[in-house]
C-alpha cells in the first residue's frame, strides 16, 4: 500500500471543492427533514383517521417507499420527472438547480414514510384520556390534533426524529446516482483531481463520522431532558 | 394488435444476448439472486454480532466491556454505508495483511452486516431494558448466574418482543445491499444500471428491477409476520420506530 | 400484476412523449437560454470543482453555441449547465432538458433510436492499461487474470464479445466510476483496466507515480465519440452540424485537440501526451455521423 498523503487538503482546495458539496448535503437534510416531518404528519393523520381510502392510500405509500432502496427511488424520480416541472419554479431556479430540486423532492417523499411511522407511534403512545378530555371540553377532531394531541406526541417524538435526521444526512451520499453535487461528491472530485482515492475515503468517513456523531449525541442530550420533564 | 405488439417491443430486449450468451433475463434474475443473497448473509453477521454488542451494552458491572460495546455501535451507525464499504474494499483490505485475496462479495457482507449490527444492537438494548427489572432480579434469586440469567430468562423474552424492529431491519437490509454495485457485486441496482446503458431501456429495466424489489420486501414481512405470531408472548409487546 | 406493469410502461412513456415540444432553435431563441450537458469526471468534458466546467468536448460545444447565437441573430444567449451521468444523459436530452451533450458519448445504434448524434470529431480507441512491470503485453496474455472496467460503458460489451470471440477466461470487476476501477489496477486488485483510451491517459498522468503504469498498443474496439442532441430536430442538426465543419476547416478543431491532448491541462497540468490518432484524423478529413456499427473493427 503507498503511503497515505493528505497534504493536498489544503484551504484552498477544501473552499474550491468541498464547501459547497457540503452546504448542499446540510441543508438538503434540514429541508428534507422539515418536509418529511410535515408530509408524513398528514400521512399518519390519514393513517389514524378512520376513513376506509385515506387509511388505505396512506398504508400503501408506506409500504410501498418502505420496499424500495432509496437510490432506486431517486433514479425513478430524475428520468420521470418531467422537464416542464421545472418550469414551475419562478425564474431561472427550476433549471439551474435541477438535480438539487429533484433530491429534495425525492428525500421529502421517502423519508415521509418513514416520519409518519414515528408520528403515528407517538400519537398512539399517548394516553387516550388525553383525546377523551379534549372532546368531552367540546373540541372538533382538528382541534383536539391541533392542541391537545399533536404538541405532545411531538415533543415526545423530538429525539427519534433526530435520530432519523442523522440516518437522512447519511443517506444525501447516495445523490451521486443523479449528479447532485453532495459533500461526498466534492471529496470524489478532489480525489480525482489529485490522483488520491484512499485517502479521499478516509477523509470523507471522519468527516461523515463527526457530524452524525455530533448529532447523536445532542440526541443523548435531548433524551435526557426529555426524561427530567416528565 | 399494435397495442400489444408495442408492450412486446418495449421487453423484447429481455431475450437478447447480452454479448457472451447470456441473455438479460438470466442476467437480471442472477442478479436478483447476488442481491437476496448479499443480503441473507450480512443478515446473519448483523444479527450475531448485533445481539452479542446489544446484550454487553447492558452489562452494567464491567464499565470497560459496555464502553466498548457502545463504541462499535457508534463508530458503524454514524458512517455513510456507502463510505463504510469504500473503506473496507480499498483502505481495510490493503492495510490488513493477508485480506488482499478476499472476495469482495465477503467485504460487501462484512461492510453491511457490520453497519447493520449497530443498528441491531441498539434494538437488542433497547428490548433488554423494555423487560421489567423484576425478570433479572428473580433470576438471580433464584441462583442463576449472570450468564444463566441472560441465557434462560433475558434473551428470551428479548428477541421476541424485538421481532417487529428486526423486520424493518432485514428490509433496510436488502434495500443497502444496493450499494454493493459500488464494490462491483452483480447485484439488482448494477443489472439495472448496466442494463440501460447497453439497451436504451431505462423505464422498463427500472421496473423490472422495482419489482423484484418489492417481491423481496413482501416475502420478507411475510415470513417475519408468521414468526411474531408463533412467537408472541402474551401481555408482552414493542413498538417499533421508524428507520431505514 | 401483469395489467399493472402494462398501465405503469404506457404512462411512463406517456410522460416521456409529453416532454417534446417544438424545435430546439425556437426553443433557445423564444427562451435566450441554452443547456448544455457536462459531466464530471470523464476524457473529454470534467469539472474543476465550484460548477466550473472544461475539456475538450466542451470547447468544441462553446463554439457550437457561439455560432448559433450568431446564427439566431440574439444579443444575449445564457448558458446553463445541467451535469449528466452516463445512467441519465440519453434520458435527459430526450425530455429537452440538455440541448446539446457534450460529454463523452459513444455513436451507437441503441442510442441512435432515443436521441441523435452531431458530427464525429473523436474517435475513441478501447485499450488495455497495466502496471508498467507486469508481463502482460497483450490481450491474450490476460488469459486467467482479473480486469476492471467501469459499470455503465460500452467497454463491459467490448470484454464479453473478447471473452467468446477468443476463448479467453477471466474475470472482471467493475468500479462504479473511473477513478475507482483505476484503484483496482493500483491497488492490485485487477491485473488490467480496459477503458477508453483517453480515460486511461487522464487517470494515469494524475496518479502519484505515472510511470508505474502503461498502456497497451493493442486497440480492442473503435468507437466514434459525438455530441448528443435531440432526436428528429433537423433543423437544429443542421446548424451544430455547420458549425462542427467550420471548426474542422478552420483548424479549429485540430487546435483544441493539441490544446487538451498534448498541452498540460488544468488543474494540476499534467500532459496526456496522445497524438491524434488516424482514426480520428481520419473522421476530420471525412466528416460524417456514422454510429459505431459502421466502424470497421481491429480483428474483424
Amino acid at each position: 500500500m503507498p503511503a497515505l498523503d493528505f497534504s493536498f487538503y489544503t484551504w484552498a482546495n477544501i473552499s474550491t471543492y468541498l464547501l459547497s458539496g457540503l452546504y448542499f448535503s446540510v441543508s438538503l437534510t434540514i429541508a428534507a427533514t422539515i418536509g418529511g416531518i410535515a408530509l408524513g404528519t398528514v400521512i399518519a393523520l390519514m393513517r389514524l383517521s378512520g376513513i376506509k381510502p385515506l387509511e388505505y392510500a396512506a398504508l400503501w405509500y408506506v409500504n410501498l417507499l418502505r420496499s424500495i432502496p432509496l437510490v432506486m427511488v431517486i433514479l425513478w424520480f430524475f428520468l420521470l420527472m418531467p422537464s416542464a416541472f421545472y418550469n414551475l419554479f419562478p425564474g431561472d431556479i427550476g433549471q439551474k438547480y435541477r438535480a438539487e430540486i429533484c433530491a429534495l423532492i425525492t428525500f421529502i417523499i421517502f423519508e415521509a414514510a418513514f416520519f409518519s411511522e414515528i408520528v403515528r407511534a407517538g400519537i398512539q403512545s399517548l394516553p387516550r384520556g388525553q383525546t377523551f378530555a379534549g372532546q368531552a371540553l367540546g373540541m372538533t377532531y382538528a382541534q383536539n390534533m391541533r392542541y391537545i394531541v399533536l404538541p405532545q406526541a411531538m415533543r415526545n417524538m423530538l429525539p427519534v426524529f433526530l435520530t432519523q435526521t442523522i440516518v437522512l444526512f447519511q443517506d444525501t451520499s447516495l445523490v451521486y446516482a443523479i449528479g447532485a453535487y453532495d459533500i461526498l461528491k466534492g471529496f470524489e472530485i478532489m480525489g480525482n483531481t489529485f490522483g488520491r482515492r484512499v485517502e479521499t475515503y478516509i477523509m470523507a468517513a471522519v468527516v461523515y463520522f463527526i457530524i452524525s456523531f455530533a448529532l447523536s449525541m445532542l440526541v443523548k442530550r435531548l433524551n435526557e431532558k426529555i426524561r427530567i420533564l416528565r | 394488435m399494435t397495442y400489444w405488439q408495442d408492450i412486446w417491443d418495449r421487453w423484447q430486449f429481455l431475450w437478447d444476448d447480452r454479448g457472451d450468451g447470456v441473455t438479460y433475463w438470466q442476467w437480471m434474475f442472477s442478479a436478483w439472486g447476488y442481491t437476496v443473497a448479499v443480503a441473507a448473509v450480512s443478515l446473519v453477521v448483523a444479527l450475531a454480532i448485533g445481539c452479542l454488542v446489544g446484550t454487553l451494552r447492558t452489562v452494567s458491572q464491567h464499565r470497560v466491556v459496555s464502553a466498548l460495546a457502545t463504541g462499535w455501535v457508534e463508530l458503524f451507525r454514524n458512517i455513510p454505508v456507502l463510505v463504510q464499504l469504500f473503506l473496507w474494499f480499498f483502505v481495510i483490505s490493503e492495510i490488513v495483511p493477508g485480506m488482499r485475496g478476499v472476495p469482495s462479495f465477503v467485504l460487501a457482507c462484512c461492510a453491511l452486516g457490520f453497519f447493520t449490527s449497530a443498528r441491531i444492537a441498539e434494538q437488542v438494548r433497547a428490548g433488554i431494558q423494555a423487560l421489567p427489572r423484576g425478570q433479572r432480579q428473580a433470576a438471580l434469586a433464584m441462583g442463576f448466574t449472570q450468564l444463566q440469567a441472560y441465557r434462560y430468562v433475558i434473551l428470551p423474552q428479548t428477541f421476541r418482543i424485538i421481532i417487529p424492529p428486526l423486520t424493518s431491519e432485514a428490509m433496510n437490509i436488502v434495500k443497502n445491499s444496493s450499494v454493493a454495485f459500488a464494490v462491483s457485486i452483480p447485484e439488482l441496482i448494477s443489472f439495472a444500471m448496466q442494463t440501460q446503458e447497453e439497451t436504451s431501456r431505462g423505464i422498463e429495466v427500472y421496473l423490472a428491477a422495482t419489482v423484484l424489489y418489492i417481491i423481496t420486501a413482501l416475502a420478507i414481512s411475510w415470513f417475519m409476520s408468521i414468526l411474531e405470531k408463533r412467537a408472541r408472548v402474551p401481555g408482552l409487546s414493542s413498538q417499533g420506530q421508524g428507520a431505514h | 400484476m401483469r395489467k399493472v406493469l402494462i398501465a405503469a410502461t404506457i404512462a411512463f412513456a406517456a410522460m416521456g412523449a409529453a416532454a417534446q415540444a417544438d424545435g430546439t432553435l425556437d426553443k433557445i431563441k423564444s427562451s435566450g437560454i441554452i443547456t448544455q450537458g457536462v459531466r464530471e469526471s470523464s476524457g473529454l468534458a470534467y469539472t474543476l470543482g465550484n460548477g466550473v466546467y472544461t475539456g475538450y468536448h466542451y470547447d468544441v460545444c462553446q463554439n457550437i453555441i457561439a455560432d448559433i447565437k450568431k446564427k439566431l441573430g440574439v444579443e444575449k444567449l445564457d448558458i446553463r449547465y445541467q451535469p449528466v451521468t452516463s445512467q441519465n444523459r440519453v434520458p435527459l436530452v430526450q425530455n429537452g432538458t440538455v440541448d446539446l451533450e457534450c460529454g463523452s458519448t459513444t455513436n451507437n445504434k441503441a442510442r441512435g433510436r432515443d436521441v441523435d448524434f452531431a458530427t464525429t470529431v473523436y474517435i475513441e480507441e478501447i485499450k488495455i492499461a497495466v502496471k508498467a512491470n507486469s508481463n502482460i503485453g497483450k490481450l491474450e496474455d490476460l488469459n486467467g487474470k482479473t480486469i476492471a472496467t467501469t459499470t455503465g460503458t460500452t467497454s463491459v460489451q467490448t470484454l464479453r464479445k473478447n471473452k467468446r470471440g477468443k476463448d479467453l477466461k477471466f474475470s472482471e470487476v467493475f468500479g462504479k466510476d473511473h477513478a475507482d476501477s483505476f484503484l483496482l489496477l493500483q491497488s492490485g486488485r485487477a491485473d488490467a483496466f480496459v477503458m477508453d483510451a483517453s480515460i486511461l491517459a487522464a487517470n494515469i498522468a494524475r496518479a502519484q507515480n505515472p510511470k508505474d503504469y502503461k498502456i497497451l498498443p493493442e486497440v480492442l474496439a473503435v468507437e466514434p465519440i459525438a455530441i448528443m442532441i435531440r432526436k428528429n430536430d433537423p433543423e437544429f442538426k443542421k446548424a451544430v452540424d455547420e458549425s462542427i465543419a467550420a471548426q474542422i476547416k478552420t483548424g479549429t478543431i485540430a487546435k483544441l485537440y493539441d490544446k487538451w491532448f498534448m498541452q498540460p491541462i488544468p488543474p494540476n497540468n499534467v500532459t496526456l501526451n496522445m497524438p491524434a490518432s488516424d482514426a480520428t484524423k481520419e473522421a476530420w478529413a471525412n466528416p460524417n455521423d456514422k454510429p459505431t456499427e459502421d466502424y470497421k473493427q481491429p480483428g474483424e
